[in-house]
């Protein structure tokens, strides 16, 4: 399979007139049709210098960068625009302008010099409308849309230039969680859909993890570390990528913890949601929630009725979770 | 092109036809509809009338006509270029190019020198300030242009030009500061700004001048389009950005520099003419907007002279200061409407 984008030895970063300073060297990247790929990273290391490389937004410091089989350096700006459609942090302000119209900018690569809409063009516009699920939005003015609609039309924009590569930068980040997990869901369902490969640099780490096909996650160090990302957890990549914060990252569930633990151990006896809610108020009154019955841990029993706690001589109960959580909090300031 | 947006053209090219014929009738004394249309259409009538209408209140209305049309053009480029509602013509320190041209002519101990070449050379005296004013215009411009290239940042350009302005309009202010009174006079006048001065003579040049600008924005209507999301965007759909912007500065401010120096600096008309076309018609859509603009900004520097020339009276007021007083409680009622007040650049 032709891959969509290839790097060859590519080294990016910033230049002075005198000096390069690379933050990311040697990357030999692929990204083939219909996959989806989540770059991640903490704040700063250079997720945005990476994607805006990728992009020819600004040059490779060394190396080359391939687009549907051609080097970035050797094709033009309408190519360009042929191939690889780009949705930015920054938010868009335009005062009165259509959805519709908007998206229609997308078909600036494809429309001579007076930009006469063709018929060709039309189909391509409310394909892209429906492709992102705005057919209902198509007439209202986009500067009254909400922060996660826009975002939804800009990336129909993007998909108006019939694009195989659509890169993103941190699409989600003005979004609200619904809107973010639905944006990252669109993104995946247009992989699947078409030959689309999609590049997205994200925050919403958990979201990637359970949605990407493919993982490029930027190690401290200047590492970029790729694969599936079950493959990546096994490594270990993401605890070390994130460590020496104050949280852990819990390989099972895949997500991230406060590291806490420091009020000793805690078992919870019982089953199911309760049991499960139980453990993360005990977690985060500062309980590391072990499996085992510990010789002097808290034991809590997780029931239908509430909660009851059988230690320090004494029996304490509760109906609910607050209750529970007032109880542990009496217990520190006790001891 | 959505019904209403049709509508409001047509609307708009009715209103053009009805101020344009205002302004030939309406003067110091006003002629009637019958005997301006028969001067018009070339009928041999009375004589003094048809003399007016044809030599004196045709090409001053054609001229306003002309002049509204570049000025707005020239301020929905750059407001779309700079993605500020408060950009216009003169954003880049055009005017004050060409004050300063028209002071040092005007003011300056070598006008007289000037003078008596200008009359030896069959120049005369208003003719030397408009080249003057191209002089200084262009010089500001070019300085801009130049050191604008090295510059990524619009918003950057934009306070170039504004600090350029400052700077040309305080070498302005010590030559008025040095200058005696008769020539201040002469600098004042030049200053109110006026759409009369513009003779057929002057129209053969002043025509194909500013018509060729306004094409020019006609023609890069997809070019604006596409700058209306940011040049970041604009670049990854395929624009070549730099060059746009080039084209688009270079002819928005000789539209600018073209009028200023024939009419004199007319105020707001570049600012308030784009906001009234996007508030009637709804839309930052250039394909329309352009076309709009062209009408309402002609009509609008139409309406600006007839009220000047404060009909039916010999008195006249200065040509900028009306069209000051009309632009800018219409920008004030547009941004106060506007939901978000400003747009963010």
């Amino acid at each position: 399979m032709t891959a969509a984008l290839r790097t060859r030895d590519l080294a990016v970063g910033y230049r002075t007139r005198r000096t390069r300073r690379a933050v990311l060297e040697h990357v030999n990247l692929a990204v083939h049709p219909g996959e989806l790929v989540c770059l991640l990273g903490p704040n700063g290391i250079g997720k945005s210098t990476l994607l805006r490389t990728l992009a020819r937004m600004q040059p490779a410091l060394w190396g080359s960068v391939h687009l549907g089989g051609s080097d970035l350096r050797s094709i033009t700006n309408i190519e360009l625009a042929r191939c690889l459609g780009v949705v930015l942090t920054e938010r868009v302000a335009v005062e009165a302008l259509s959805v519709r119209r908007l998206v229609e900018l997308g078909r600036y690569p494809h429309s001579g010099w007076f930009r006469r809409i063709t018929d060709s063009d039309r189909t391509a516009v409310e394909w892209a409308i429906d492709a992102v699920g705005a057919r209902h939005l198509a007439e209202r003015d986009f500067s009254r849309l909400s922060d996660g609609e826009r975002q939804r039309v800009m990336i129909g924009r993007a998909l108006a230039q019939e694009p195989v590569l659509l890169i993103l930068d941190e699409p989600t980040a003005f979004l609200d969680v619904p809107s973010r997990v639905e944006l990252i869901g669109l993104l995946r369902r247009l992989t699947r859909e078409r030959p689309l490969a999609v590049v997205v640099s994200t925050h919403d780490l958990e979201l990637a993890l359970r949605t990407a096909d493919v993982v490029w996650l930027f190690m401290p160090g200047g590492e970029l570390v790729t694969g599936a990302p079950e493959d990546v957890v096994l490594a270990g990549n993401l605890a070390r990528a994130f460590e020496g914060r104050q949280i852990r990252f819990h390989p099972e569930e895949r997500s991230f913890r406060l590291v806490t633990g420091d009020r000793g151990e805690a078992v919870v006896h019982g089953a199911g949601l309760r049991a499960r809610l139980a453990a993360a108020v005990l977690e985060r009154e500062g309980y590391a929630v072990t499996n085992a019955t510990a010789a002097d841990g808290l034991v809590v029993h997780a029931r239908e009725t509430g909660w009851r706690v059988t230690n320090d001589h004494t029996e304490r109960s509760g109906a609910d979770f607050a209750s529970l959580a007032a109880f542990l909090r009496g217990r520190r300031t006790a001891s | 092109m959505t019904k209403r947006e049709a509508m409001t053209l047509v609307g708009l090219v009715t209103l053009l036809c009805v101020v344009f014929l205002l302004s030939l009738v309406l003067g110091s004394t006003a002629i009637s509809l019958h005997r301006v249309l028969m001067a018009l259409l070339g009928t041999p009538s009375d004589g003094t009338s048809a003399i007016v209408v044809r030599t004196i209140r045709l090409p001053r209305s054609v001229t306003a006509m002309l002049a509204g049309a570049s000025l707005g053009i020239a301020g929905l480029q750059m407001q779309t270029l700079f993605r500020n509602p408060l950009a216009d013509p003169f954003a880049l320190g055009i005017s004050s190019g060409a004050s300063l041209g028209v002071a040092l002519v005007v003011l300056s101990s070598g006008y007289g020198a000037a003078a008596a070449f200008g009359s030896a050379t069959g120049i005369r005296g208003d003719a030397l300030i408009t080249a003057a004013a191209i002089v200084g215009a262009a010089l500001v411009l070019g300085l801009v242009l130049i050191v604008s290239s090295r510059i990524v940042n619009p918003t950057t350009v934009l306070i170039l030009g504004l600090m350029f302005g400052y700077a040309v309009s305080a070498v302005v202010t010590v030559l008025v500061g040095a200058s005696q009174p008769e020539r201040l006079a002469q600098w004042a006048q030049w200053g109110f700004g006026s759409f009369s001065g513009v003779t057929w003579q002057r129209l053969q040049l002043f025509g194909p001048l500013t018509f060729f600008g306004v094409l020019i924005a006609a023609a890069t209507t997809k070019q604006l389009n596409a700058l209306l999301l940011g040049e970041s965007y604009a670049r990854s759909m395929g624009l070549a950005v730099r060059r746009a912007r080039l084209l688009t500065m270079l002819s928005a401010s000789v539209l600018g520099a073209v009028v200023t120096a024939f009419c004199g600096p007319i105020s707001f008309l570049g600012i308030a003419v784009p906001h009234v076309c996007r508030g009637l018609l709804s839309t930052s859509d250039h394909r329309v907007l352009v076309p709009a603009v062209v009408l309402m900004g002609s009509a609008g520097a139409l309406f600006a002279e007839i009220v000047s020339l404060l009909p039916g009276s010999a008195g006249v007021l200065p040509l900028n200061a009306v069209t000051s007083l009309m632009g800018a409680p219409v920008v004030v009622a547009v941004l106060l409407r506007s939901r978000r007040g400003v747009v963010v650049g």
